[in-house]
């Protein structure tokens, strides 16, 4: 049975301001005496009358097995509950193990909540069965041509159809053809790279960060993509994994590679955004070389005041090797610090290697900072300022 | 001022889409009205927050991606934009003698001093009733209610700069100086009031400043909507964008008033009270009693419903002929948008009685936008009334009779009470204590406004909202006060 996510408006928030109604290019809002309501036949989820709503009464979801007709929408005097039988296992979209075991993987041994003051994301509305179609408009190397490292930064464009993403979330995407015995190929997940508003501002399109795997059906399929060429793309998924947008929040990143992807959309997103806010971004960012670190070039441009950098080389000719997780501890004073702030989030990203030693050096930290980081730990889980996720 | 001058970049400034960096002589003329309005805000805007960074939308285009930024932001580095909704390609005036005429994008010459009076009037409004509401920062009962009360305050500002280059761009050297005469008027003032009487009261309580963004900012729709029709293309493209905005405003005195409701509710329940106009009892709990609400509503019903003038107008049929202000929603009405046949019921006084006449639909303009609107209103009253009765109380709010307590119009000088019965000026005064607000309303209210300035924290008697602005959690600091 496929589910839909009907978009539905809350009677008893929404003031009747019409702007909506005005708003829809296709007139999928229409209104009786009491309600505005939108017609389930006619939304494309275009979201266009998301952000002129004055009430957050239009930003509502519902999974539903029938959408509810405008009929039924004009009685209501308040929005039905969650039907969660309409989530139980047998009932999920097609796709939805796929994509739930992929990020059940990702986020392995934590609980995951979003940031408080994270946006409110959207969840599958493309799935397998009705894919959204991007063009490729750019598929740019980041990595220096004589490196082992193939990794490439794709900009894909989709055209008249919203795909909303937020700074963290992740998107499928769908390799053609089939397996060996006939089964579609699995799809693979990528961290968005680009913020919300577009990998160029206010363009429907999205960044991705993508690292040639030897072997790897998508990847190589992603590697070698021209710019005109169509992919089908999934999701967009993951509703923890988010940035918080307070001005205050302190934002440690630690990456290494294409890990590199959901951060590089978050700093944006500051820069674009919140230009002066008060917390801070800290990147801890790991590759074998520069050459092999990707964005290396742009990255070393930004300017210190809205991130602190630590790019950190396992690698270089006459160095010893250094690790994320070494360079932490060297930072401790600056990392202690910011634990001991209640504005603090930390984002791990990257090979699922790193994080026995990324937490290994936090924990260290801590005590020396008098923290007990066993407790700490789990309330930044619990509050949603703990996050990991490893491949 | 010149350096001023220098320092202003007012391409970043001022986010607009009418190519203002290519006009020179607007820009001139802004750059000259800018000073003086920046010093209007300082002196006569919200008072003792000019320095405080308020979590605010910015409309910084016309698209529905762009007209809502969210960031924190000090009142007066606001960036007031100049904005209109996109030009619709071929459009044509859509009623009065020249309907079905392309619309248009000068003024014309027999129209100017008319179209000159609407703007002007439209622009008084704005600027006074951030002066009317200049005060209520320091009693606000969370940093959410402060912040949307700043967020009703810049887009006040920025709709007095729309009018404001309406009058630059299209009205020469007269529209300047009524460009600068707005910024001389103030609120209330002896000497120089404003041009409309609801906006010379003041507001001094938040139930008062919910009362007026759900009551008089609702008439503001009810005009901008009837000048957004207009033959005018640049003024209707003005006023379809503010009313964007101003649906914000309604939304404030909307759920402002729901959440006080439902707060009442609450305590009521808690203390075990079943009846609604035990008022004594309600107030000892510190929130505010329903029956108090009701004469507010009263009273605020009544000072708005003036502002839309003489029922039977001949200027109202003069502005409508001309193509210059529609109905409410012209263009969704089946008529032929010209009404040289048509008549429209009109509540008039004959012989000391209200009866319903006949008037031609041309002279019943402002009447019909009337109905229309307190149409509108009835939709809030609905709700709220929901609340009480959800919550258990047999008690409803209502509106009250369109010729109660009237000053101006048809029903001036007459004596209605609330459920519309014309009755002797001794029987109105002895009501006038239930009808109107007391005066130990206002001391009750008065005692009430204190400010509560703890993140996520309300005062007594409000109820938080449902959601936050820009969906942001309940402990959001949506106004970061130093300290």
């Amino acid at each position: 049975m496929s589910l839909l996510r009907q978009h539905l408006i809350d009677p008893e928030i929404c003031i009747r301001c019409n702007t909506c109604e005005e708003t829809c290019p296709i007139d999928a809002v229409t209104h009786n005496e009491d309600n505005y309501v939108v017609d389930a036949d006619k939304c494309n989820y275009c979201m266009d009358c998301i952000a002129p709503c004055p009430t957050g009464a239009i930003d509502n979801w519902r999974l539903v097995n029938e959408p509810f007709t405008t009929e039924q929408q004009f009685e209501w005097d308040e929005l039905p509950e969650e039907n969660t039988e309409a989530l139980s296992d047998s009932d999920t979209p097609d796709d939805d193990d796929e994509v739930r075991e992929l990020l059940a993987q990702a986020h392995a041994g934590v609980r995951a909540r979003a940031p408080d003051s994270a946006g409110k994301p959207l969840l599958n509305m493309f799935t397998r069965s009705a894919p959204a179609r991007a063009r490729v408009v750019g598929n740019y190397r980041i990595t220096a041509e004589d490196t082992e490292s193939d990794i490439r930064h794709i900009v894909l464009d989709f055209g008249a159809t919203a795909f909303p993403v937020l700074e963290g979330q992740s998107v499928g995407i769908l390799p053609p053809g089939q397996t060996g015995t006939g089964k579609p190929h699995k799809m693979r997940l990528y961290s968005v790279a680009s913020p919300r508003d577009g990998e160029r501002p206010n363009h429907n399109n999205l960044s991705l960060t993508v690292k040639r795997v030897n072997g790897g059906v998508a990847s190589n399929f992603i590697c070698d993509l021209n710019k005109g060429d169509e992919v089908e793309v999934v999701g967009p998924f993951g509703d923890s994994f988010l940035m918080p947008e307070h001005p205050d929040a302190n934002i440690i990143m630690i990456c290494t590679g294409t890990g590199s992807a959901p951060f590089r959309a978050m700093t944006e997103r500051r820069r674009r955004k919140q230009p002066d806010a008060n917390g801070r971004l800290v990147l801890f960012f790991g590759a074998r070389t520069p050459n092999e670190l990707p964005y290396f070039g742009p990255l070393s441009k930004l300017p210190d005041s809205l991130i602190h950098k630590e790019l950190v080389f396992s690698r270089l000719p006459d160095a010893d090797k250094e690790y994320v997780q070494h360079r932490m501890k060297a930072r401790g004073n600056l990392l202690g610090e910011l634990l001991g702030n209640s504005h603090t989030h930390i984002y791990i990203c990257g090979l699922k290697g790193m994080e026995q030693g990324v937490e290994e050096s936090l924990h260290m930290i801590a005590e020396k900072h008098g923290l007990d980081w066993p407790v700490l730990r789990d309330d930044m889980v619990r509050l949603g300022r703990y996050h990991v996720e490893t491949y | 001022m010149t350096a001023l001058k220098q320092e202003v970049n007012y391409d970043d400034l001022i986010p607009n889409n009418v190519n203002l960096s290519e006009d020179r002589r607007l820009r001139k003329a802004l750059e000259a009205w800018h000073p003086g309005f920046i010093d209007w805000w300082k002196d006569m805007g919200p008072d003792g927050f000019q320095d405080t960074p308020v979590y605010l939308r910015t409309a910084v285009g016309v698209d529905p991606k762009g007209w809502a930024e969210f960031g924190y932001v000090n009142m007066p580095e606001y960036r007031w934009g100049i904005l209109l909704a996109p030009a619709e390609e071929g459009r044509t005036i859509p009623f009065g003698k020249h309907k079905g005429e392309p619309v248009w994008q000068e003024v014309p010459g027999e129209y100017r001093a008319m179209l000159r009076r609407l703007v002007v009037i439209q622009g008084d409004t704005e600027p006074a009733s951030v002066e009317q509401q200049r005060h209520l920062g320091k009693t606000a009962p969370s940093l959410y209610d402060l912040r949307n009360l700043f967020q009703v305050n810049v887009e006040e500002g920025r709709h007095l700069w729309a009018m404001v280059y309406l009058l630059h761009k299209y009205f020469g050297k007269d529209g300047r100086e009524e460009a600068e005469n707005l910024l001389k008027r103030t609120s209330g003032d002896k000497d120089k009031p404003r041009m409309l009487g609801a906006f010379n009261e003041e507001t001094p309580d938040w139930l008062s400043f919910f009362m007026f963004t759900f009551f008089t900012d609702r008439d503001g729709k009810m005009q901008l909507e009837s000048l957004a029709q207009s033959g005018f293309d640049p003024l209707s493209r003005t006023c379809r964008f503010m009313l964007t905005e101003e649906a914000h405003h309604m939304f404030v005195g909307e759920s402002g008033i729901s959440r006080i409701i439902q707060r009442t509710c609450e305590a009521m329940n808690e203390a075990g009270i079943t009846d609604p106009t035990d008022v004594e009892a309600v107030r000892k709990l510190g929130v505010m009693d329903l029956p108090m609400i009701q004469r507010k509503m009263n009273f605020h019903l009544a000072v708005t419903l003036d502002l839309f003038g003489n029922e039977v107008s001949t200027n109202a049929a003069s502005a409508y002929e001309a193509g210059i202000k529609g109905r409410y929603q012209e263009t969704r009405i089946d008529d032929d948008h010209q009404l040289h046949n048509d008549t429209y019921a009109v509540l008039k006084v004959v012989d000391g009685e209200l009866k319903m006449v006949e008037e031609t639909a041309l002279n019943a303009i402002n009447a019909r936008l009337r109905d229309d609107y307190v149409k509108d209103a009835e939709g809030g009253v609905k709700r709220w009334n929901k609340l009480i009765k959800k919550a258990g109380f047999d008690y409803e709010l209502s509106l009250p009779h369109i010729a109660f307590n009237r000053q101006i119009g048809e029903f001036s000088g007459l004596f209605v009470s609330p459920d519309g019965a014309v009755i002797d000026q001794s029987i109105f005064e002895a009501n006038r204590g239930t009808w109107l607000p007391t005066a130990s309303d206002l001391a009750y209210l008065d005692s009430l406004m204190r400010p509560v300035t703890e993140p996520g924290q309300y005062a007594g008697w409000i109820a938080p909202p449902k959601v936050g602005i820009d969906n942001k959690p309940g402990d959001f600091e949506y106004v970061r006060l130093a300290g």
